[in-house]
């Protein structure tokens, strides 16, 4: 462990990590700050350049982008009511009637300080939790393997936010499009119409810079958005006045920091739906919970569900590190990232790259301590980010879009595939359906039918090996809670109240 | 970990820390100056055709530019980390650029055909596997042998056996004999159905005499996973190079009963050969370096010769057995020879155990 620690450090402590932990800090902060342009956008469009990086510096740039970017959220949030990221929309009439009410400093600093102790606490768990869960999964074959993609599928579209309808939708359409190509237990080709391209199936990630970063440039471009004017903010004495407060509702803090790495460490749900979860949980504790969101504005929802949504981001790279199964939206491109570069995730990865895990945890650690800083100048200088004009971003995000799927394969087939989803996305979008749904659909879909396969394969169909395993059959109860989540919240809400009267 | 063993690994690791770093930046320029090569910019080849006292220059005008050299298989794997090394050595002999360039998918199909589709001229290379002689019986393409110019042959590596080390089997007769008792209650796993491994596995039931169920396959994604399941309980045995396995079998965790190559291999002295045993059979995977159909035959004779002298290199034989590989160099006629021997070989294999498509 310390060997493990001290070659970590030698590997973190270079110019080149350095420099790239810095630049992503910062253009997470921008892409954050700008509404409509999301953490995962932000990712989708990081891919090139990852490429070209060493496995560190490019997982290090991920991680940094990421936690600087759900921060940023919170900023346009307070000064033009539009979230940044998704993420942060659960708290966003809050964060508003605050800084009309000349309280937008202090929102955005609490943002800020609940942000980076909510990323600290997540890492933690991770640092914890992780080669534990790790040594747990070398015991799992297929069966523990197909219920843990089943459990991610299954959080995907019911701890999602809207119509569960639509979310079960959008998952089948990603689970669709997994099915195309060459079929990997049997080898048999499907959907391929006798294509040879066809045959290695549609690549997740060019599917994903379509979903979310074309498709936000064809809505900006067809729906402009109208011009919205930045509130000024004080900034004085900004970062003291947080922490006080910070402090006054510690127990929401830790409240949000725990939801947060709960939900995070759920295959298939990450920062945005932690952000939710916790903004409710807070909202049912707390005396005035009904006035959140009205009124002048309360801060304590923006320290529960700030600190959540960035606990939840450090968090979704357990299920990602460990069984190769990603938590959000972001951590599929970390591991498509991975993938390219020859990288397995999975329990041995613990064994084989443990220095490289561990540079990991330091890179979380460091991204979320920089994050004060960055984030204050970032506060002090909004308005100026919120006035960047879409007529010079659009066009960069597009050849960025063109650029990445490109250098996946050298290919103009995943260009193809990007522009295809890119339509899709947008399409999906007006029509009010989840995107993310689609890409776990696209991610667990091999791992689903793959696990299922072998499985029955094994036992010559015999099905009771999935219920009588007892790892097997404590993931199936884990996912059977999770599929029964809205109705257990419809119950427990009415014995509280009942309680109440 | 004492500070100057870290030393010694990071020491070790180099090489191919390197070679992928320099890929990657190859890749690079491959993607962002397509324009560049095309142009025939190169500075590089002053004395176009290589440098001019090389005694493998055979063809006075090959490379005129930049070479692209396809793996069909992940960044990563075995394929890969061989493909980039020879890439290198390839680039440094040639005085010119290398692209080494991943097209991964389809079993190997669509790698291989983007070899096939290359232009004949020699500026599109890449390493075929075993796959080309099986995917087509498969079914999956009718992409063969024929669609492509081998060159030289740089790797083989026969199937090993192993199973976990808490196995109730010490010896292949052991396995064999249970497998025999109770047909179809082993199960194996290492490649998918139809992989080169589960053909070693069909290929040694057959051979001796056994029905091809008798041991079952289940299906995976490569032997990574399959080790996985075998350590985890999952399955009974692996088919798999023993290289595949080292870590686990060096670990304690899995025990190899035999391979299926014509002689021991020396890192293994203690494990028969399946010829020892009685049962005439080999298989394994191999690798070499191929072109499209239809190439210059100065271009071949001109790599056939740089291919070789890498395979002959020191650094080749220690980075090969470094990494677990088993030094194979071919030339082209008996390369090309070899692959007509193995079509027919896998094609009776394949139809035997009811595999072809």
């Amino acid at each position: 462990m310390i060997d493990n620690l001290t070659q970590a450090l030698s590997m973190v402590a270079s110019w080149e990590l350095l420099l790239v932990v810095l630049a992503a800090g910062v253009y997470g902060i921008f892409i954050g700050s700008i509404p409509g342009l999301t953490a995962t956008l932000a990712a989708a469009l990081l891919v090139p350049f990852a490429f070209f990086l060493d496995p560190l510096p490019a997982i290090a740039s991920i991680i940094t982008m990421s936690v600087m970017a759900i921060f940023a959220g919170d900023i346009p949030s307070a000064l033009v009511r539009m979230p940044g990221t998704p993420a942060s929309a659960a708290y966003v009439e809050d964060s508003y009637r605050l800084t009309q009410n000349g309280r937008g400093a202090l929102a955005l600093g609490v943002g800020l300080v609940a942000s980076a102790s909510g990323g600290i606490f997540g890492g933690l768990v991770l640092i914890v939790a992780a080669p534990q869960l790790a040594k747990v999964a070398l015991l799992f074959t297929s069966y523990e393997y197909f219920w843990v993609a089943i459990l991610g599928l299954t959080a995907a579209v019911i701890i999602s936010r809207g119509s569960q309808v639509k979310g079960t939708v959008a998952l089948l359409i990603g689970l669709f499009v997994s099915t195309i190509g060459l079929d990997i237990s049997v080898g048999f080709p499907r959907f391929t119409f006798g294509s040879t391209d066809l045959l290695g199936g549609i690549n997740f990630i060019p599917a994903m810079i379509g979903l979310f970063g074309l498709s936000q440039v064809l809505r900006n471009v067809i729906h402009p958005p109208e011009k919205a004017l930045p509130i000024r903010i004080e900034s004085k004495g900004l970062l003291r006045n947080a922490f006080s407060t910070l402090f006054q509702y510690k127990k929401t803090a830790v409240g949000g920091n725990v939801i947060g790495s709960a939900i995070g460490t759920l295959p298939g749900a990450g920062g945005d739906i932690a952000a939710w979860v916790a903004y409710a949980v807070t909202k049912n504790g707390a005396k005035e919970g009904k006035q959140f969101g009205s009124g002048k504005g309360h801060i304590q929802p923006i320290v529960g569900a700030s600190s959540a949504n960035n606990a939840g981001v450090g968090s979704a790279y357990i299920p990602t590190l460990v069984f190769g199964i990603p938590g959000d939206t972001i951590t599929a491109i970390l591991l498509g990232v991975l993938l390219v570069k020859g990288i397995q995730p999975g329990p041995s990865l613990f064994d084989s790259q443990a220095p490289l895990l561990y540079s990991i945890f330091i890179v979380f650690i460091a991204a979320n301590i920089l994050m004060l800083p960055l984030g204050y100048l970032a506060i002090r200088s909004s308005g100026m980010l919120l006035r960047v004009p879409g007529s010079v971003l659009m066009p960069i995000i597009v050849a960025f879009c063109v650029v990445g799927s490109f250098s996946i394969n050298n290919g103009l087939l995943e260009v193809l595939i990007m522009l295809i989803f890119g339509i899709l996305g947008y399409l999906l979008e007006q029509a009010k359906f989840p995107l993310a749904p689609v890409v776990l659909g696209l991610v667990l879909g091999p791992i689903v039918e793959k696990n299922f396969m072998q499985s029955v394969i094994k036992t010559e169909w015999d099905l009771t090996q999935f219920l009588t395993r007892p790892m097997s059959a404590a993931l199936m109860i884990l996912t059977i809670i999770v599929l029964l989540y809205p109705l257990l919240q419809k119950v427990v809400g009415k014995l509280l109240r009942r309680r109440q009267l | 970990m004492s500070m100057s063993k870290i030393a010694a690994s990071g020491l070790s690791l180099k090489p191919s820390r390197r070679a992928r770093i320099s890929g990657l930046a190859l890749a690079l320029s491959a993607g962002l100056v397509l324009s560049g090569c095309a142009s025939g910019s190169d500075s590089s080849t002053d004395s176009a055709g290589g440098s001019s006292g090389d005694s493998c220059d055979f063809s006075s005008t090959y490379p005129s530019g930049a070479i692209e050299f396809i793996v069909p298989w992940a960044a990563g794997g075995g394929t890969d980390s061989v493909s980039r090394f020879v890439g290198l050595q390839l680039a440094d002999r040639l005085e010119t650029q290398v692209n080494v360039v991943n097209r991964d998918g389809g079993g190997g199909v669509i790698g291989h055909t983007a070899i096939a589709n290359g232009k004949a001229d020699g500026s599109v290379i890449g390493m075929t596997t075993v796959e080309i002689t099986m995917m087509h019986w498969q079914g999956l393409t009718d992409l063969a042998y024929e669609d492509i110019t081998p060159i030289a042959q740089v790797n083989s590596d026969p199937s090993g056996i192993t199973v976990a080390a808490d196995a109730p089997w010490e010896t292949i007769e052991d396995l064999l004999d249970d497998a025999r008792a109770n047909p179809g209650d082993i199960v194996g796993s290492g490649t998918a159905i139809g992989g080169i491994w589960d053909l070693a596995r069909a290929g040694m039931l057959l051979e001796a005499g056994m029905d091809v169920n008798d041991i079952r396959w289940v299906p995976s994604a490569g032997s990574a996973p399959a080790l996985q399941e075998l350590a985890a309980g999952g399955i009974d045995v692996t088919f798999a190079s023993l290289a595949e396995n080292a870590t686990m079998i060096e670990a304690g965790e899995a025990r190899p009963l035999a391979i299926m190559g014509e002689e021991r291999d020396p890192n293994y002295p203690d494990v028969p050969t399946l010829k020892e045993v009685g049962i005439d059979f080999s298989m394994g995977s191999w690798r070499g370096v191929s072109g499209p159909a239809g190439m210059d035959e100065d271009i071949v004779a001109e790599l056939e010769c740089q291919v070789a002298d890498i395979v002959a290199s020191d650094e080749y034989v220690e980075f090969m057995t470094t990494a677990g590989f088993g030094v194979d160099g071919k030339d082209t006629a008996a390369f090309t020879e070899f692959i007509v021997n193995e079509d027919e070989a896998k094609g009776t294999i394949m139809e035997a155990a009811g595999l072809t498509g």
